[in-house]
Order: structure tokens, then C-alpha cells, then sequence
């Protein structure tokens, strides 16, 4: 999926730049990019390894897990087949708690440490699951034998993932403080006048892909996921 | 109200980072041990995400340097015209989709051309406070668990979005 957005947003951009004359844009577009992203790696570095740090303390002063135990009915709502003592319910919930408050720098490692962990629920399920059926038999008819092939599927998102990604990319800020930043900077008489607004469109766009991911997780459901 | 806020946002980071102090030494746990073994962690995640970040930010940066970006975005401006939805905004919100700073250029172009507080620039604001990134977001995530098929995360994060902008719009009026 992945593979085939990135090579379809190059080649489209690459073609239309050909019909429109805009190639050597396009080389510079490239290049300067590559760069722009060593940039922001750079300077990400340094706020992740100081929220990565935070967040160490954080967690091993039990905080995390009181906060995973005081949304834990969300969660559970949310991620039914999580169970309540696995880590990534203490990820998920730092995820979306420093999303909440704009922390968006502190939320990504939460994020990715939350992928990780519904990675390992996912990979002790199919464990279990590969005790049944654990080889594939294919006779090879070259050397006359029956080989025993470990099923091996492209990896896919689990259910889990998709709904926490869905959640993630909805928006949970409830503050919006850059915008309202951006608005007094550029002169606004009321540049909070928007909060109001902005926290019931965000509530929508969580809502939909709330129902969404619901939707899609009974589905899943049906089909064995 | 406006001052609070920003004196809020102002405050909330050093609070946080307190607060966080505080546990860790009211749990007698050796705080700076901690940090720098986190810290090591985050270094590690910045240098694991980086291929990731070129490859995509090479894909967005090629997309709109040879306009194809603002052909889409203007090609789709005259639909949803007649929808009611303003076609100024409509290269902001399909950027928006791709990339945080190149969205925040085009909010501050609104703001520039059509002023902060006009219905477009209002409509901006919130349609801005109300998406993320989610293409972005998206190559991050599943790039770190190397999960290859996203199913119906893309879906689901188009759903999000476009319910936001569709509330943006109708709750300015």
C-alpha cells in the first residue's frame, strides 16, 4: 500500500513535471528534501532523546501506569482484545494523553513505542495460532521431496494498529495553541475565537473515525482477524 | 481568555517536566540514570526514522515542485464548489494531509490575503486545529513495526479528516 502511494506520488509528480515543464524543479525538489529530512532528523534527535528520557522517568515512577489505569475503560472500549497488563496500553494511553495537551513532540515516541508494543500482542497470537498449523507441506518436484514451508504472509496491520492509528491521525488536540499563535501574530483581534470551534471539529473528526474503526473492527471480526 | 491560554502553553511544558521530576524522586528512583537510558532510546528511534522521513519527504517535495499538487488541488477547488465548501481552502486541505510546515505556509497566506478573522481565515484555523498529518504519520508508525499492508488505516484516517473539514466549514458558517 505504502510501496505503491510512494512510487505512484514520485512517477505522477515526475510525468506532470515533464508535460509542464518543471523538471529542473522537481531535481532541485528532490534533493533539497533529502536534506530537509536530515535536517528534521537532526533536530527531532534532540527532542526525542528529551522526551524519550522524560518518559523513561515517567514510566519507571509508576506514572504511566496510573494514567493507563485511570482511561482504562476508553481502552478498554477501544481495544477490547488488549489485555488490561499489557505495556501497550500504558504507550497508548501517554500516546493520547500528550496528543490531548499539544505535546505533539512528546506523543510520537509514546506512538512508536505503542506500535511496537501492539506488534509483540500481535506476534503472541499468531504464536498460539501457529501451534495448530504450524508448516505448509510443498512437494518440489525437482528433487522428488516434500519440503515444509513456515507460512509467511506480507505483514499486516492488526486491527489494534489500524483503530490507533485512526485515533492518532483524527486529531486529539484540544487546544489548538499554534494556531492561536499564528492568528495573534498575524494581527487578529480574537485569536482565541476559534477554541470553541476547534475543539467540536476536532471532536467530530475523532467521532467518525471512532465509528470508523468500529465499523471495520466488526468486520474484522467476521473475517477472523 | 487568550492570555491564559498562551500563558498556559507557556506553562504547561516546565510544569510537566516537574511534575515528572517529582514522581521519580518521591519514588526514589535514580532520575538522571533513567533519563539517559530513555535518551539513548530516543537517539536510536530519531536514526531508525530518518530513511523513512527522506523517502517520503523526497515524494511530497517532487509532488509539489512540479505542480501537480496545485493542479490537483485546483481540479478538485471547482467540485466542491458547488458543495458550498470555500475553493480557496481546498489547497490547504489536501496539504495539509501531506505536510505540517508546507500547510502552515498556506494558513499564513489566507491569513495574509483574506485576514485572520474573515470567514476563509476562520474556517483555516479550525480546519488547521482539527487534521494532522496523516500521510506522514502513517509511514512513520507502520515503518517502525515494518508492517507492509495498512488495510483500513488510510480509509479511516480520510474518514477523520474530511468529517473535520466538513464541521470546520459548517461550524463557521
Amino acid at each position: 500500500m505504502l510501496n505503491f502511494l510512494w512510487i505512484f506520488m514520485i512517477l505522477a509528480g515526475i510525468v506532470y513535471a515533464a508535460f509542464t515543464g518543471n523538471l529542473p524543479a522537481v531535481t532541485d525538489a528532490a534533493l533539497d528534501s533529502a536534506q530537509q529530512a536530515v535536517m528534521l532528523c537532526i533536530t527531532m534527535a534532540g527532542v526525542l532523546a528529551f522526551w524519550v528520557g522524560l518518559m523513561r522517568i515517567a514510566e519507571n515512577a509508576g506514572m504511566m501506569q496510573r494514567a493507563a489505569d485511570r482511561i482504562y475503560p476508553l481502552l478498554h472500549f477501544l481495544f477490547p482484545r488488549v489485555p488490561r497488563e499489557h505495556p501497550a496500553c500504558k504507550s497508548i494511553a501517554a500516546n493520547c494523553i500528550a496528543n490531548f495537551f499539544g505535546l505533539g513532540w512528546a506523543a510520537t515516541p509514546a506512538g512508536l513505542q505503542a506500535m511496537e508494543d501492539l506488534d509483540e500482542l500481535e506476534r503472541e497470537r499468531t504464536l498460539i495460532q501457529a501451534v495448530h498449523q504450524p508448516y505448509q507441506k510443498k512437494y518440489d518436484f525437482g528433487s522428488d521431496r516434500i519440503h515444509h514451508v513456515s507460512i509467511r504472509k506480507e505483514k499486516e496491520a492488526s486491527t489494534e494498529m489500524c483503530t490507533f492509528l485512526v485515533l492518532n491521525m483524527s486529531s486529539l488536540q484540544l487546544i489548538p495553541v499554534t494556531v492561536i499563535a499564528y492568528r495573534s501574530q498575524y494581527g487578529s483581534p480574537d485569536p482565541t475565537g476559534i477554541v470553541g470551534a476547534a475543539i467540536v471539529a476536532t471532536a467530530c473528526s475523532t467521532l467518525a473515525g471512532i465509528v470508523f474503526a468500529k465499523i471495520m473492527s466488526a468486520v474484522d471480526r467476521k473475517r477472523g482477524y | 481568555m487568550q492570555r491564559v491560554l498562551l500563558f498556559l502553553s507557556d506553562f504547561i511544558i516546565p510544569l510537566f517536566i516537574v511534575v515528572i521530576l517529582m514522581a521519580g524522586l518521591l519514588n526514589r528512583r535514580n532520575a538522571y540514570e533513567d533519563f539517559v537510558k530513555g535518551a539513548k532510546d530516543g537517539l536510536k528511534t530519531a536514526a531508525d526514522i530518518l530513511p523513512t522521513l527522506a523517502g517520503l519527504m523526497v515524494a511530497v517535495g517532487i509532488l509539489r515542485a512540479s505542480g501537480l499538487l496545485d493542479a490537483l488541488a485546483g481540479a478538485l477547488g471547482n467540485c466542491v464548489d458547488r458543495i458550498g465548501f470555500p475553493s480557496q481552502l481546498v489547497p490547504l486541505a489536501v496539504v495539509r494531509m501531506f505536510s505540517s510546515s508546507a500547510a502552515t505556509g498556506l494558513l499564513l497566506d489566507i491569513y495574509e490575503q483574506f485576514g485572520t478573522d474573515s470567514r476563509l481565515g476562520r474556517i483555516a484555523s479550525v480546519m488547521m486545529s482539527s487534521s494532522e498529518t496523516i500521510f506522514y504519520t502513517m509511514s512513520i508508525y507502520f515503518m517502525t513495526v515494518k508492517v507492509k499492508k495498512t488495510r483500513w488505516t488510510l480509509a479511516g484516517a480520510l474518514v477523520a479528516t474530511v468529517a473535520g473539514i466538513m464541521a470546520s466549514v459548517m461550524l463557521v458558517g
